[in-house]
């Protein structure tokens, strides 16, 4: 079970404002990728995010380039995991092998609001917010392993390790 | 009950008789992409701790989105990846300046029908056009991948796009997948295989059905599938670099969707900004004051693209205060394009011609936009900030809407400019 305070954002939340394309060809280490998280989208939102913060979006979050940044800026910005009605197939990957929890709460996600704290329950599927909870579908069994590894390159490193 | 392309080839790689939707299969992809971000994906890979690629003949490297490098960030980055594709004994590798990966592709034979092929772009679903299930992944995957050779894969549900009827010149395929990702919106096909298919589809060039799959990740979807025909094939041939065996849907395959769309009735289509789904009429964009007019990217820089805008511009200059980038999307293009006279239309019209590459689609260089600056563009996305400066604007469009606008200066319907009438 986690707790945390809520960033809030609309639908169709693309790469290019979580991390845009100018720096995706420079190397830079996690924390700094970090400083330029949704730069474009929100410019309080590095500045101000604490370890441990949600955010929670619309529908299709992270929708636009494959570019991992955008899961790995997220991540080491502290947040603990998105909760979104939907999140592109690509972004949704990302996010599974940067070892960052999605939450899709096919519902909707108009009832929370930005500041709000919500606890989100894994092994039950449920999101709570304001006395009320909230289902959300569990992870295939794949992408929950490579989730409980940390991440795909963990993940792989330790079924390289058993073969 | 039969099964779609997508269900296919995935049951094809999975080595079962059939899969059915939303199952998981774990499967061997035919070929993988990496481009610019091989220097970052070569560094997870280290992390594996791995020495060898498992299969580095599967590997096509293509140099593309940061050429010539501008920065030398930039140059590092290409070195890393030379020193890398030696070491790793990478012989499908394309260095700066042979063209766009979504054309490379094609045009080494790589992309080949019922191949499945990862790429570490998103507009890795480019191949679906020449009917390969095609997908972009993240750069870990890609690293994974070229330790293990292995991805694990969602079997997608399927939309079925039928387009009857014929694009009315000057109106193209770039017009029509506007028109659907309007009405669908950006994740109307989300996780979802789409199948083109219809008199519309079948009638359009390799390049024209090229744009439809490319900008299918627009609308959200995994892959987006032309069926492969005599014209596939005959562009394939001399090309394919393996043998291949065309798959198609089989007939009574089970669709969550059926879209109907009437090509003759279609008029040319513009996304406005800062989303690709936010499409009208390019009348009702008439008269928009333009700054840049890019023609290009791995959507709309092919010969028949660059053929059409020169048709539009021969004999004319940019309008004041327009500057316009045309960029190749490969050597192979470019070449035919100069064979055929089309250059000197864009050099005397005022145009700067610049190399095969991703050049200013995603901001990193070659001509990114100031502040208040509006751009009309042949490229796929025109999300906030993206061509650089977030207070700029991209408005995206077919070769013709973009050349006849940057005559006029403004956004015009080019079937208009091209009769002659509005400039």
């Amino acid at each position: 079970m986690i707790e945390g305070r809520v960033w809030k954002y609309g639908d169709d939340v693309n790469t290019d404002v979580i991390f845009a394309g100018k720096y995706t060809y420079k190397p830079m280490t996690p924390q700094e990728m970090a400083q330029h998280a949704l730069e474009d989208l929100d410019p309080d939102f590095a500045r101000e995010v604490k370890p441990g913060d949600i955010i929670v979006a619309g529908a299709n979050f992270g929708c636009g380039s494959s570019r991992e940044q955008a899961a790995t800026c997220v991540k080491a910005s502290g947040v603990a995991a998105v909760v979104a009605v939907t999140f592109s197939r690509l972004f949704f990957r990302n996010a599974i092998n940067e070892g960052l929890p999605v939450v899709e709460l096919a519902g909707g996600t108009d009832m929370i609001q930005k500041g709000d704290t919500v606890q989100i329950d894994f092994e039950k599927g449920l999101v709570y917010h304001k006395g009320k909870s909230y289902p959300f579908p569990a992870l295939p069994k794949e992408v929950l392993a490579i989730l409980n590894d940390g991440g795909l390159i963990p993940h792989v490193k330790k079924q390289l390790a058993k073969a | 009950m039969g099964m779609t392309f997508a269900q296919k080839v995935l049951a094809k790689k999975a080595g079962l008789k059939t899969v059915a939707v939303g199952q998981i299969v774990d499967v061997e992809p035919d070929f993988f992409l990496s481009h610019d971000n091989t220097a970052a994906i070569a560094k997870t890979f280290a992390k594996l701790g791995v020495e060898k690629m498992k299969n580095p003949e599967r590997s096509v490297v293509v140099l593309d989105h940061t050429v010539p490098a501008s920065t030398e960030e930039y140059a590092l980055g290409h070195k890393e990846i030379r020193e890398f594709v030696r070491k790793q004994g990478i012989t499908h590798f394309y260095d700066v300046g042979v063209g766009i990966c979504h054309q490379v592709l094609p045009e080494k034979g790589f992309a080949l029908p019922g191949f499945l092929i990862v790429g570490s772009d998103s507009h890795t679903t480019s191949y679906g056009a020449l009917g390969a299930l095609a997908a972009g992944v993240g750069r870990s995957e890609m690293a994974a991948l070229f330790a293990t050779s292995r991805i694990w894969l969602k079997t997608p549900a399927t939309f079925k796009v039928e387009v009857k009827g014929k694009l009315a010149d000057p109106v193209t395929s770039k017009d029509l997948v506007l028109r659907i990702i309007g009405d669908l919106g950006a994740d109307g096909a989300l996780y979802r295989s789409v199948e083109f298919t219809g008199e519309a589809v079948s009638a359009m060039s390799l390049a024209s059905r090229l744009v439809l799959s490319n900008m299918s990740v627009e609308m959200g979807a995994k892959n987006g599938y032309c069926a492969p025909d005599e014209k596939t094939f005959a562009f394939l041939e001399g090309r394919a670099v393996a043998p291949y065996a065309a798959v198609y849907p089989d007939p009574d395959a089970e669709y969550e969707r059926v879209l109907a769309y009437d090509a003759s009735s279609l008029v040319p289509q513009v996304a406005k900004p800062h989303t690709v789904d936010n499409v009208v009429s390019v009348t009702e964009v008439a008269g928009t004051k333009i700054h840049q007019a890019l023609l290009g990217t791995c959507t709309n820089g092919r010969l028949e693209d660059l053929r059409l805008a020169a048709q539009i511009m021969k004999g004319k200059i940019l309008a004041k205060g327009v500057r316009m980038l045309v960029l190749p999307a490969s050597q192979e293009v470019l070449l035919a394009a100069l064979s055929e006279g089309i250059y000197e239309t864009f050099v005397a019209a005022g145009a700067l011609v610049l190399n095969p590459g991703c050049g200013p689609c995603l901001g990193a260089h070659q001509g990114v936009l100031a502040a208040g600056e509006v751009c009309i563009s042949t490229a796929n996305r025109n999300f906030k900030g993206r061509m650089g400066s977030a207070e700029a604007q991209t408005y995206l469009a077919s070769p013709a809407t973009v050349a006849a606008s940057a005559i006029a200066g403004e956004i015009v319907d080019p079937g208009l400019a091209m009769k002659g009438g509005r400039r």
